[in-house]
Parts: C-alpha cells; sequence; structure tokens
C-alpha cells in the first residue's frame, strides 16, 4: 500500500483496472445521485404540512421508465464493451512468457522454475519480463490472489488454470490465497520478489538447481519404469507390450480410441498419467496403470517438462 | 400510556378504536394453550411462529457475527482458533441465510399478509402452511445440533472437494439441515402461488394486487423452480462424502466445477428469494408515507417477475475466476448487467412516487428509506463486480462481502423492521413509540454504513474473505468495522425493546392508523380469525389514495365501505 492509501500497482495492467474502477465508480455515482438527492428533496419538499402544489402528480410515464432503464443500460453496457476486452486480453499471455509451475496444497504455495529451482511460499520473478503462471492443486481448490497485480485465479485440482502478469515494478508484493480451504486458509500465504533481471539471475545461480525441470522427468521417467513400454527414448513401442511415443506429442492433435482428437497440451498428459483410463489413444489398449496415487503435482510437472523437451519428433 | 403526542405519528390521526369486542375475537383470542398455537392452521398464527423462530435464529447468527467482528478488532487470533473462526463463520452465514433471510419477509409477512391483501380467508393450503413451519423447525434445529457435533467449517457455500472429501466438520447434518429445510421454501411457494392464483376476492384482478403480492408471487415462483437443484445438489454432496461416489472430487473422478454450477444456480436466484419480498414491502410503505398512488404500476410489478426470470441466468458472475470459459464469463457479464436494469426500475419508481407526495415522515418510512439507501450501494457495487477486470480483483475478498451485506442484510433486514413496524399495529392492535422507531431505524442505518463501509476498501485494498489471520495495514478498517457492528447491534436490540412494550402499554391502533389503502386494514386490528366478516369486493386500484395529499380522507377500498359512507 503506498502513503495515500490505495494498495500498490506492480504492473500496468494493474494501473489499467484500477482507471476502470475509477471510471466506472464515477458513473455509478452519477447513476446513484438521481435517488438520494431527489429523495431528500422531495422529502422536504413535499413534507406532510407544508403547503405546495400537489395537484397533477403523474402516476406514470412510459417515456421516463424506457428513458431511466436504457440510458443507465447502455452507458453501462459502454463499460461492458470496454472491460470485457481487458479481460479476454489478459486471458492469453505473450508467447515470450517465462512459465513457472505452481502447485498449491492445504496450506501452501510451491513453485518450480523450468531451470529446476523449487521455492515454497515465495516465488522470485524477473521485472519486465511476462511470468505466466501454471497452476494446480494437490488437494482442494484453492486461488492465487495477487492484489498488488489484480489478478487472481482459482486453483483446482485436477486441472491446470493459468494466469499472467508483467510487473514493472522491483519489489515485494504478496500472495494471498483467496478461495476458502480449510484450517490455515489465512495464512496460506507468501511473497512474489519482483528483481531486476540481473539480480534474478544472481537468484538462479545461488538457488542452485543442479538439474533442470525436464532433467528432473527424465530421471522420474527412468526410475518409475516408463521405458518398459513408451522405449528407452521414449520413442514409442511396438510389440508384446504397445504404447504410443511421446516423442513429439506435445502440442499435437492425438486421435483417441473414441473417435475423437485432443491436443497433446499438459492437460492431457496430466490425465494421461494420473487417469489414464480417462482418454485412450487411438490403437492401443487400455493398460497403462494410474499414477495418481503415486506421484505428485510437482512429479507430474517434471515428467511434462521432460515431455515437451522431447519437442515435436518425428511422426510414427 | 403516558407517550407524549409529539412522539406519536401523525399519521395516528385517526380515532384508535377501544377494546372493542372485536378485538376480544381476534385471532390472538382463539385460544391460548401451547397447543393451541403449535396446532394452529391459521396464517396468521403460524406468521407468529415464524416470526419468533426467525428472531430466535437471527439472535443465533448474530452471536456468531458477534464473535468474529470480535476477534478480527485484531490482526492476531485472540478469541478462536483459526478452526473455531471458520465454524464461526460458517455457522453465521448458514443460519443467517437460509434460517432468517430466506424466510423472513415471506414466511412472517408474506404469510400474514397475502389472504389478508387479497380479501382470502387463510391461504390456499393451511395444514401445508404449518407443515412447512414444522419442516422448517426440523431443519433449524438440526443446523444447530451440528454445533453440538463439533460445527462445520464449510462456509455457507460447501465448495467441493473440501466439504465432500476434506473437511473435518459435520457437514453431513450441515448439509442435512439445509436439505430439510428446502422442503419448506418448496411448500411455502407452492402454497403462495395457489392462494394468488385462486383466491383473490371478487374484483381483486392482477392488475389491482397490490405490489407486495406481485414481489411475493415473484418469489414463490423463484421458491419452487430453484430449491429442488440446491435439494439435487445436496445429495450429490452427501453421497460423495458418505458413499464415496465420484462426483465433485477429481480424485474420484468428479468435476469440482459442477457443484459451483449447480450451487449458484440455485443460490443466485436464492439472493432475489431476500431481496424481492423487501421490494415488495418498500412499495407498500413509499406509497403509504407520501399517500400517494405508486409512480409505474406495471413496471414495478413486472420488474419483479423480470427479476425472477433473469435472475436464473446470472449464475456464472459468481464463477468469474473459477476457471469456466472466458467467453461464459462475458456471457454472464452481460446478463448480470440485464439483470440491474429491472431493480433500478424499481428504485427510480420509488423515488418518483416521493414526488408530489404528502410524505409522513416516521419510523416505517424512515426504514424504507434506509432500504432504498443501502440496496441502490448494494446494487451498485454488484453492478461494478459485472465488469470481469473488478471482479477478477476483488472476488473472494471484502469488497465482495461488503457488496452481499448491503442487499441482503442492509436492504433486506431495514425493510424486515419496516414491515415489521407498519404492520405492527395490524398484527397485535397496538402502537408503538414512534420516536424509538425513528431513532433506531436511523441507528441501524449509521451503525449499518459503518460496519459494512469500510470493509469495500478493506477488499480493494486486497484483504481476502474468510481471513482469520491478516495483515496489520488492515486493521484500522477493520476496528471501524467492528466499531460500527457494536452500533447495529444495539440499533437491531431497540425495537425489540420498544416493540415489546407496546404489547402492554402501548395505545389500541385501530383499524387503519395510518390512513392505508389495502385490504388488510379494512379489518380490526388484530383481525379475526377468519380475516373479514363478509367478503370484500374491490373496484378500485390499489393505491387509491386521493389526489392531492391527505387533506381528503382517504377511502378503503371495498364496496361495503363505500356503502357505509
Amino acid at each position: 500500500m503506498n502513503a495515500y492509501g490505495w494498495p500498490t500497482q506492480a504492473s500496468r495492467y494493474a494501473q489499467h483496472v484500477d482507471w476502470l474502477i475509477g471510471g466506472f465508480g464515477l458513473l455509478v455515482v452519477a447513476l446513484a445521485a438521481p435517488v438520494f438527492i431527489l429523495s431528500a428533496i422531495y422529502l422536504v419538499r413535499f413534507r406532510h404540512g407544508r403547503k405546495v402544489d400537489r395537484s397533477d402528480a403523474e402516476r406514470g410515464s412510459v417515456l421516463l421508465e424506457t428513458s431511466w432503464a436504457l440510458i443507465p443500460f447502455l452507458l453501462v453496457i459502454g463499460f461492458y464493451v470496454v472491460s470485457t476486452r481487458m479481460f479476454l486480453d489478459q486471458q492469453s499471455p505473450p508467447d515470450h512468457a517465462l512459465t513457472i509451475n505452481v502447485v498449491a496444497k492445504q496450506w501452501m504455495w510451491k513453485f518450480q522454475h523450468a531451470g529446476g529451482q523449487a521455492e515454497i511460499n515465495e516465488l522470485h520473478v524477473p521485472v519486465g519480463r511476462p511470468i505466466r503462471l501454471v497452476m494446480t492443486s494437490q488437494d482442494v481448490i484453492h486461488s492465487l490472489y495477487l492484489p498488488a497485480l489484480r489478478i487472481k485465479q482459482d486453483v483446482l485440482p485436477g486441472r491446470y488454470t493459468q494466469e499472467w502478469f508483467d510487473a514493472d515494478k522491483t519489489g515485494t508484493f504478496a500472495i494471498r490465497c483467496a478461495e476458502y480451504c480449510g484450517t490455515d486458509h489465512s495464512v496460506m500465504g507468501g511473497q512474489v520478489i519482483v528483481q531486476t533481471p540481473v539480480d534474478f539471475a544472481r537468484w538462479q545461480a545461488q538457488a542452485g538447481a543442479d538439474k533442470s525441470l525436464a532433467q528432473r522427468g527424465h530421471e522420474l521417467f527412468d526410475r518409475l519404469g516408463c521405458a518398459g513400454c513408451h522405449g528407452a527414448n521414449a520413442q514409442g513401442q511396438e510389440g508384446a507390450v504397445r504404447a504410443p511415443p511421446l516423442v513429439g506429442l506435445y502440442g499435437r492433435p492425438v486421435p483417441l480410441a473414441d473417435g475423437s482428437i485432443v491436443t497433446g497440451d499438459d492437460q492431457y498428459i496430466h490425465d494421461s498419467i494420473m487417469l489414464p483410463n480417462k482418454q485412450i489413444a487411438a490403437g492401443y489398449k487400455p493398460i497403462m496403470p494410474p499414477f495418481g496415487n503415486v506421484l505428485n503435482e510437482q512429479q507430474v510437472a517434471q515428467l511434462e517438462a521432460f515431455i515437451r523437451s522431447l519437442g515435436a519428433g518425428e511422426d510414427k | 400510556m403516558t407517550e407524549a403526542l409529539s412522539h406519536m405519528n401523525p399519521r395516528m390521526s385517526q380515532e384508535a378504536i377501544p377494546n372493542t369486542m372485536e378485538e376480544r375475537r381476534s385471532y390472538l383470542a382463539e385460544g391460548h394453550s401451547l397447543k393451541s398455537w403449535l396446532t394452529t392452521t391459521d396464517h396468521k398464527r403460524i406468521a407468529i411462529l415464524y416470526l419468533l423462530s426467525i428472531t430466535f435464529f437471527f439472535a443465533c447468527g448474530g452471536v456468531a457475527a458477534a464473535l468474529i467482528r470480535l476477534e478480527l478488532l485484531t490482526p492476531a487470533p485472540d478469541l478462536l482458533t483459526n478452526d473455531g473462526y471458520n465454524r464461526a463463520f460458517s455457522l453465521h452465514g448458514i443460519i443467517m441465510v437460509w434460517f432468517f433471510l430466506i424466510p423472513s419477509i415471506p414466511t412472517v409477512f408474506g404469510n400474514f399478509l397475502l389472504p389478508l391483501m387479497i380479501g382470502a380467508k387463510d391461504l390456499a393450503f393451511p395444514r401445508l402452511n404449518l407443515a412447512s413451519w414444522y419442516i422448517f423447525m426440523i431443519g433449524g434445529l438440526a443446523t444447530l445440533a451440528t454445533v453440538v457435533l463439533g460445527g462445520v467449517d464449510t462456509g455457507w457455500t460447501f465448495y467441493t472437494p473440501f466439504s465432500s472429501t476434506y473437511s473435518n466438520g459435520a457437514v453431513f447434518m450441515a448439509i442435512t439441515a439445509v436439505f430439510i429445510s428446502g422442503f419448506s421454501s418448496i411448500l411455502t411457494g407452492i402454497n403462495f402461488i395457489v392462494t394468488v392464483h385462486k383466491l383473490r376476492c371478487p374484483g381483486m384482478t392482477w392488475g389491482r394486487l397490490p405490489l407486495f403480492v406481485w414481489a411475493h408471487y415473484a418469489t414463490a415462483i423463484i421458491f419452487v423452480l430453484a430449491t429442488p437443484v440446491l435439494t439435487v445438489t445436496l445429495v450429490l454432496v452427501a453421497l460423495e462424502r458418505v458413499v464415496g461416489i465420484g462426483i465433485f472430487d477429481p480424485k474420484l473422478g468428479g468435476d469440482p466445477l459442477l457443484f459451483q454450477h449447480l450451487f449458484w444456480f440455485y443460490s443466485h436466484p436464492a439472493v432475489y428469494i431476500m431481496v424481492l419480498p423487501a421490494m415488495g414491502v418498500v412499495s407498500e410503505l413509499i406509497t403509504n408515507a407520501a399517500h400517494k398512488q405508486i409512480f409505474g404500476y406495471w413496471f414495478v410489478a413486472g420488474s419483479a417477475i423480470a427479476i425472477a426470470v433473469i435472475g436464473f441466468m446470472v449464475w456464472g458472475h459468481h464463477m468469474f475466476v473459477s476457471g469456466q470459459s472466458p467467453y461464459a464469463s462475458a456471457i454472464f457479464s452481460f446478463l448480470s448487467i440485464v439483470v440491474a436494469v429491472p431493480s433500478a426500475i424499481k428504485v427510480y419508481n420509488w423515488t418518483a412516487t416521493l414526488h408530489k407526495g404528502d410524505i409522513v415522515i416516521d419510523g416505517p418510512l424512515l426504514y424504507a428509506l434506509g432500504f432504498i439507501g443501502l440496496f441502490t450501494v448494494g446494487g451498485l457495487t454488484g453492478l461494478m463486480l459485472t465488469m470481469l477486470p473488478i471482479d477478477v480483483h476483488v472476488t473472494d475478498t471484502y469488497f465482495v462481502v461488503a457488496h452481499f451485506h448491503f442487499i441482503m442484510v442492509g436492504g433486506s433486514v431495514s425493510a424486515f423492521f419496516g414491515a415489521l413496524h407498519f404492520w405492527w399495529p395490524k398484527i397485535t392492535g397496538r402502537l408503538y413509540n414512534d420516536l424509538w422507531a425513528r431513532i433506531s431505524a436511523m441507528l441501524i442505518f449509521l451503525g449499518f454504513v459503518a460496519t459494512f463501509g469500510p470493509q469495500f476498501v478493506l477488499g480493494y485494498e486486497g484483504m481476502p474473505r474468510r481471513y482469520h489471520i491478516y495483515p496489520a495495514v488492515f486493521q484500522p478498517l477493520n476496528v471501524m468495522s467492528s466499531v460500527g457492528a457494536l452500533v447495529l447491534a444495539v440499533g437491531y436490540l431497540f425495537p425489540v425493546l420498544y416493540l415489546l412494550r407496546s404489547l402492554r402499554y402501548g395505545k389500541p391502533a385501530g383499524p387503519n392508523p395510518w390512513g392505508a389503502t389495502g385490504l388488510e386494514w379494512t379489518t380490526p386490528s388484530p383481525p379475526p380469525k377468519d380475516n373479514f366478516e363478509t367478503v370484500p369486493v374491490v373496484d378500485k386500484q390499489a393505491y387509491c389514495y386521493p389526489v392531492g395529499g391527505r387533506d381528503e380522507q382517504s377511502r378503503p377500498r371495498t364496496q361495503k365501505a363505500k356503502a357505509g359512507e
């Protein structure tokens, strides 16, 4: 909060939200003003006992009714167009955004950077670079709320949601959980630490992850024996135990056994690991065991990073 | 009776009818035993049963609210543990929503007044009416039983999978309680709809219905159409929690957002269950205080129906950050702006009704104006919440808490008190001290604004709701809010005292102390068991106050009275 009691704005978007609420606030005051002002005037003017002209009191007027229904409505719709565009623009992060993986659980926030750095309740990010948070929950619904950036997104179990921001101010800003999640909901918080690129690079080096997220995923891939079916290099396998290739899976359309086609995105990969029988790739038998009770969400994120790193290989 | 005349309401000019035969034969005199009350099928007596019960539940919910505001005086946990706090606000929400706000005006004043206003002997199904009260009481007592079982910590919203899998509170008991009370709502709704359709007296056409009746008709439609959805949803939560059938928890193959869609499909219309009857009350109070025909009768009546219908299409505005499709959010945002239009029409029409009125500023009017003021603030901040980027920032913060309290508590409870003061002489046959009524109406208004005004700021500054422990920067505004709550509590307590006092010391009210035009004012106060001695015949519009102010005596709306002139 700044000296004037107005909450800190840590991004251009936050400023835009404040302009919106300021502008819309003025309209709202203008809409309320006739009610308060005219009521007060009428209460004084037409108080019982005052001698005033009360004749020709109208019992209704279609013109008045239409105008006080339509004029405010149209004014509000003007704001609706602006605000909805603002909201929809905010739905898709720019392509060069830095992706950070978020796992919420009762009652903490876990962050994993692509470089493998992991943090709890603290998130280091560079200033001036769009940051995309890909989030899921290990248990109940949480909500990652960054008041200084005016953004908030619920974090659901079994599903990825995302939010992004482009902080233009270095500093430490609050993270709060906004969706009630049980006993320690009110202390499920943390801080975003927005640093200059130099400081951020220093932090990255010092947080010293020896392995990147994808490398950890590769280790998991080996340790869990995924290669037994998907092949040592995840190239897929034919023969007695057939399993689809993972090379080239990311971002590609995947035909399913029921005839539909889905995109091989994070959500699809997540579900295929945790609940493999939900969507069966066309041409394969539903023989993969579910890993829902074996892996936590952070490990799934590592496997996804590994599969992403395999890139778009040759179609088989 | 020692009250100075200056304290009396100037509208009470009519010669009071002393203890007449009618009064002694009133519905209150039809038996004094507990059994006569617990087995009554008289809509007026059932209304009294409801009044006592919801006052009790309001006190229970109020105690929980007091604990919350006391705890929030400091940023640290002092009074309650984290789980204790979570149980306090859950109990507060569940009791206040389902056992006070939803039943409040419809079951007390709807029950008492619908038959009187349309010239009927009783509701269409008197025994069903009594059954509704019993069902309601079982639900309410079951809610209180959760406290004995250790409390419930899900919030009144029961979001899954927290409620269905993770909570260790008495969730099953709580949802059973709400499940049971739902049937009371449904049965009351059916009763009202049939009554309005079938029991209107001769001449009481739809175009002559008091706006209170229109509002309750619209409310009854929501009762009947929305409540079953909640009932089914609660059964699904119970199935998941007790039997482990995967419906909402993704670990069991369910979808957590499904619950929110179903829940808000009921709970958004439920907000209109709380506010439509209040609007009906205000239409009655404003016209009577201004002694003037309502401005735009059909627009006020039609907007009640429009709110009931459009109210079913806006539930997704509770889910803008939930992960629903952004395009769905864009549509729900638009529809939420649309539903604000009929509410705005009502508020502007009430204002226009005051124009060229002959306005007596007394307790009931101050409560009605309190409703209009607080509802306007609550409604317009709701309009702010339809703007998606604003909602994303302030949803699940104190901004939303303030917004809905302005509408549901500031607005609806003010209207409830307005109704209580306006029809108190009809219900009890006694007049109260109007000076006290005016003082407490203003106290409630000021206390309310002091309590919930600061919360708008808290929310915009980023304080999430349901926070037991909070950053120290939020303390000054929280202290303001808690002090306001104390004023509010005193304001709520006053009417209990002077209204109860009026039962013994109040002047007899006479049939029509306000010079009002409704049919309920053509029968003695309190009314006899069958409401009217003869079937009334209506030949005039509602609110046919004399043009040109109070100089001409207003006439009741029946043929009989006209003939007796």
